[in-house]
């Protein structure tokens, strides 16, 4: 027998085998999630140190992107657009499982999947995304699929898409938009373009309502209201200080603090949490809703051994909960991680950085930037004074730069 | 200097050399998001990093950074990294197949 293949019958048995029991050569890293923080980290310590197996659990069979499916929505691009493959992180030694953990043991180090196997870890990374709300907002428990938020692209993000087209023109789209923090700071006003843009060319005299919850728009304000005066004056109206508290499918309306408002098309945003799995975990330190964590690794301040990543963190200063920041969570972990199990100190100065673009129509885009560089005082990541910033103007060539960003983020994290 | 005191003082360079190399991978990680995995975009749009001259790498940075190149996005970022992580990265992608 070659020495490969013991060590892979070796790593098959480990996998299938009882936590306690397991005698293994490497030190495995467990990754839970493979969105953009844990694709990225499962691929970036298979590279840059074969020598740890790296074990990724992922419940879906395919990666359908967040960022990119508001234009989804809008017509301007398809599923087949945001959707790619696992198969790349094989060619890096990433072994895929494609289930889902369903408990995770802190102490003895393993997490539990689906079908009851158990399987151990040295380090786990948790990068969960988020879960909703619902109790939050009164009658959203069985309002589905007649109310959605497609606020995970996937198959709500298609059935959004027909409900607009069935929409008659001179319908009213509600989108309402949760207190932050919630994932994608400028989501929301990218979302409310992106349906502007088909109704002004599909169906003319329909509207969109934005009722949003926050005293103003979280998220490029001045470069989204000018985008909202030029392109779609007669087509959006927004409203600050609307939380939405209650929904009612059958009458398709929504109640605020002050009023009710009926619509033809209800895109109910729910507030969010860090993911089921991280309540399970024991890594929720915060407002019950987000995880705390050590920025110099990734570390949950909750369970030594866990490292969390992206929306389900309690953001550091001016930090976004976006794809591009968990991306840049997953690389700061991944390094960490490949240090620490080769006995070696971590970067004790890490700096990353953040670029969200936003479509305000088919062809034109503008951003948002930050760099994140981790302060030893103040045990955290702060942004760079000085740096940073938003676009001047919304132009097609950030359309252009914004398209590419989707491109090589999702090959950095799945190629 | 005895035999052991020796022996512990090269261990430390190397582990010092080794923290080097990793800050400057870290630090050049930053940029794959848009400028691709070690720097080799997979877009026309935005140009790879991998492969190009070190000095080429740093005086662009110096010139987003104090405004003689004009750019939508990278004058912002570029304030945000010192000389020294500039000089690491630009290192780090110059020694990139491309």
């Amino acid at each position: 027998m070659k020495r490969r293949d013991f060590l892979k019958l070796g790593a098959a048995a480990a996998l299938a085998g009882c936590a306690s029991a397991e005698r293994r050569a490497k030190a495995r890293v467990m990754v839970i999630g493979a969105g953009f923080g844990g694709a990225t980290a499962a691929k970036y310590v298979a590279m840059w140190d074969p020598g740890i197996e790296v074990v990724l659990l992922e419940r879906g069979t395919q990666f359908i992107s967040c960022p990119i499916s508001n234009l989804v929505l809008g017509g301007n691009r398809t599923m087949q657009d945001i959707t790619r493959g696992y198969e790349g992180l094989r060619k890096h030694g990433v072994q895929i499982i494609n289930a889902e953990a369903v408990a995770v043991d802190g102490a003895k180090r393993s997490v539990t999947l689906g079908d009851g196997r158990t399987l151990a870890y040295d380090r786990l990374v948790l990068s969960p995304g988020v879960d909703f709300l619902f109790n939050e907002v009164q009658g959203y428990q069985g309002a589905e699929p007649r109310v959605l938020h497609a606020w995970k692209a996937g198959p709500q993000t298609v059935e959004l898409r027909r409900q607009l087209e069935a929409m008659p023109d001179g319908g009213v789209y509600l989108l309402s938009v949760p207190t932050a923090p919630y994932r994608c700071p400028p989501g929301p006003y990218e979302r409310a373009c992106q349906v502007a843009h088909y109704f002004k060319r599909a169906k003319p005299r329909s509207k969109v309502l934005v009722l949003d919850a926050n005293p103003d728009v979280t998220s490029k304000g001045p470069l989204f209201k000018r985008a909202w005066e030029d392109l779609y004056k007669e087509i959006i109206e927004y409203r600050a200080n609307s939380k939405v508290v209650a929904v009612d499918a059958s009458g398709m309306s929504v109640r605020t603090d002050f009023d009710t408002v009926k619509a033809d098309v209800l895109n109910v945003v729910p507030p969010q949490r860090a993911a089921d799995i991280a309540l399970r975990a024991g890594v929720i330190t915060t407002n019950n809703r987000w995880c705390d964590v050590d920025w110099r690794t990734m570390e949950s301040k909750a369970v030594k051994g866990i490292h969390v990543l992206g929306d389900a963190t309690l953001s550091a200063s001016g930090m976004p909960k976006s794809g591009h920041m968990a991306n840049a969570h997953a690389k700061l972990c991944a390094a960490a991680l490949v240090e620490l199990l080769n006995g070696r100190e971590p970067d004790a100065t890490p700096l990353i950085n953040n670029t969200c673009y936003s479509f305000v129509s088919d062809k034109e885009a503008m951003h948002v930037a930050s760099v994140h560089q981790y302060d030893p005082a103040q045990h955290t990541l702060l942004p760079v004074k000085g740096a940073g910033g938003v676009s001047a103007a919304r132009s097609e060539l950030e359309g252009g730069y914004a398209w590419s960003w989707a491109r090589n983020i999702w090959a950095d994290m799945l190629a | 200097m005895n035999v052991r005191l020796l022996a512990a003082a090269l261990a430390l360079a190397a582990g010092g050399a080794q923290a080097q190399e990793s800050a400057a991978r870290s630090l050049a990680a930053t940029c794959a998001a848009c400028h691709g995995t070690d720097g080799r975009s997979v877009t026309q749009e935005v140009p790879s990093l991998a492969g190009l001259p070190r000095d080429y790498i740093v005086a662009q940075m110096r010139a987003f950074r104090d405004g003689t190149r004009a750019a939508s996005i990278m004058p912002q970022l570029a304030k945000g990294y010192s000389d020294a992580q500039v000089e690491a990265l630009a290192e780090y992608f110059a020694r990139r197949p491309r």
